[in-house]
């Protein structure tokens, strides 16, 4: 590749220093993800970066518009590759809302259940890692042993840890298999005890709070007019999550707060997501008890496919899985964007159909996209070593932003 | 026809094209000289103060003049792309997609610019929301339309050399435009392949 020359902010007048550049990454052993950060440096406080991202690019747009609608759902998993349930969820609801269905409420309830399981694994992944860059080695495998315990459980129910591919238009893939409870509560009581552990390490802990307060900080102006959402938006004082705001699915029926900060440094987002991982613990909780018997899909065949006796036994449900599995489902000629909150934030889906079974256009709003734009603004000024405990805060999914 | 669609089409009665409420989301077709007055208006006044995302659709197999519901093609595995060749598209051929977001209630506000092929340029929004700065660059990187006034229109996700537009709908789903010389792979740069990246 040819380099272009960068643009180095000039030089003050009489300085005795001068700038250097460096590279972090693309490859990088300290960071996560495959990105590029161009940084001018004067000694070690940084003075401009150059973010560049696209290294992780796959083309999820256009393979979208290959298949049928419900071939996507596979391609959703490999966007925030942490908490893949939220996007199968966010895909298909796009979908939905353009068909003009509600599906089952025993299905809503899954589908949030699924999304605050993957929740709480994205979270565990942030926090850990941004322990783990300024040295404290143990909470972060603390955090992947109690991420090992929620995938095993999304093995359990999904049948894959991390390609769970659940969730179908109109549906899912099959009911919760028996027995989820148990495994629910031996991954909660895990979970919960890793995070007090946690606590326990870094949340009083002196270095842990000399390197994160007053770090990476961004104030609300500038956090909302760079389009941030999720714990990043929050951990600024701004009140704002989808589940609250506009809520889908069931989340008006269940009971939780959104936790927010007031500085938006690392430490409020840090503190952020510790909260919102007991506030999803939370919600699982009431859907173990809440959650209704029913069927987990629509009853309609030009949606979702007829049970297998029905396929192998009578004309009818024989040409409705043929229909369905050639042509796909018939979408209505139009658009829509649904919105569920993700991990890192607002994960918008942005379907355009032409009326006929294969999507027309499949658009992502992936949080992270916008939120990385805002990573030059809260490292400039800061020092070098400080790049990468804010670039871990935003938790950056390659698989999301490159899509 | 929701409060702020009426607000947006009398403000502006010479920018607006089209308003419509569909699937619960607020729909404004504007022309691109409204699209920078109209932002802000919804900024400062309505109170959209969260810039979501911004997007494109390449229309061109949705040409006017074709039947609502067309008849649904046959398994990809088996079809191949029936794309109308350029130019037989009348008028715009693009769509530039800007959604907004109220915090407050959840509101949300889709705007939709026309683009003409020949002339697919438009006024840049950055100056509005700073946050759409990547979201242009990546709805430039995919298909060609360029913003006016955009501080730094470079590819994002494709790198500097890459060759045409790839969410385009006439570019191929399977053309090779490797980087470096891959034996048995040749580069596939010219939109207007096949489907199948061989050449014809």
């Amino acid at each position: 590749m040819i380099e272009k020359p960068v643009d180095i902010a000039p030089e003050p007048e009489g300085a005795p220093t001068q700038y250097s550049t460096i590279n972090m990454g693309p490859s990088h052993p300290a960071m996560h993800g495959t990105v590029r950060i161009r940084l001018t440096l004067d000694g070690e406080v940084v003075k401009d970066a150059d973010i560049e991202i696209g290294f992780l690019h796959r083309g999820f747009e256009k393979m979208c518009e290959a298949g049928t609608w419900n071939q996507v759902v596979p391609y959703t998993d490999r966007l925030n590759y942490v908490s893949p349930l939220i996007n199968n969820v966010g895909y298909v609801g796009a979908v939905e809302k353009l068909l003009g269905i509600e599906v089952p409420l025993r299905c809503q309830y899954i589908r949030v259940f699924c999304s605050e399981i993957a929740r709480i694994a994205d979270h565990l992944t942030a926090v850990g890692a941004q322990a783990l860059e300024i040295g404290a080695y143990t909470p972060f495998l603390w955090a992947m042993q109690a991420r090992e315990e929620l995938y095993f459980l999304m093995e359990f129910i999904t049948g894959a840890r991390v390609t769970t591919c659940y969730t179908r238009v109109g549906g899912l893939r099959w009911d919760l298999p028996e027995g989820w409870q148990d495994k629910y509560l031996a991954a909660e009581k895990v979970v919960e005890a890793r995070v007090v552990d946690m606590e326990a390490l870094l949340t009083r802990n002196r270095i842990f709070i000399d390197r994160m307060a007053d770090v990476g900080v961004i104030g609300p102006q500038d956090a909302v007019a760079y389009g941030f959402t999720g714990p990043c938006l929050r951990a600024t004082g701004v009140d704002y999550d989808v589940r609250k705001n506009l809520p889908y699915l069931v989340y008006d029926r269940l009971d939780f707060d959104v936790p927010i900060g007031t500085k938006g440094d690392n430490l409020d987002r840090y503190l952020v997501r510790m909260e919102e991982i007991r506030q999803s613990i939370r919600i699982c909780r009431q859907i173990l008890t809440d959650i209704p018997e029913g069927p987990v899909n629509v009853d309609d065949w030009r949606v979702v496919l007829p049970p297998k006796e029905q396929v192998y036994n009578t004309i009818e449900g024989m040409i409705a899985h043929f229909e369905l599995i050639m042509k796909g489902t018939p979408v209505p000629k139009g658009e829509a964007y649904f919105a569920v909150e993700g991990g890192n934030g607002e994960v918008g889906f942005y379907v355009v159909s032409d009326g006929s079974g294969f999507p027309y256009r499949v658009h992502c709003r992936p949080p992270c996209f916008a939120i990385m734009q805002g990573l030059k603004d809260m490292i400039v000024g800061g020092m070098l070593a400080d790049v990468i405990p804010t670039f871990d805060g935003i938790n950056m999914i390659g698989g999301e932003i490159d899509r | 026809m929701g409060d702020t669609l009426v607000r947006v089409r009398d403000r502006f009665p010479e920018h607006v094209i089209d308003a419509a409420s569909a699937q619960g989301d607020d729909t404004v077709v504007l022309r691109r000289e409204g699209i920078v007055p109209v932002l802000a208006f919804l900024r400062d006044d309505l109170g959209f103060t969260l810039p979501l995302d911004v997007t494109a659709v390449d229309l061109i197999g949705m040409a006017p003049g074709k039947p609502e519901s067309r008849t649904p093609p046959l398994h990809p595995m088996y079809h191949t792309q029936t794309v109308p060749a350029l130019g037989q598209v009348e008028g715009h051929r693009f769509e530039v997609v800007y959604h907004l977001r109220r915090m407050v209630d959840g509101a949300l506000v889709r705007l939709k610019v026309p683009v003409r092929e020949d002339d697919c340029v438009l006024p840049s929004a950055t100056g509005v929301f700073k946050g759409f700065d990547w979201f242009e660059r990546e709805v430039f990187d995919m298909f060609g339309i360029r913003f006016e006034g955009h501080p730094n229109l470079r590819r994002i996700l494709n790198y500097p050399e890459f060759i045409g537009h790839p969410l385009r709908k006439d570019y191929p789903r399977r053309g090779h435009q490797p980087l470096l010389d891959m034996p048995g792979i040749e580069a596939d740069p010219v939109p207007g392949r096949d489907d199948t990246g061989r050449a014809p």
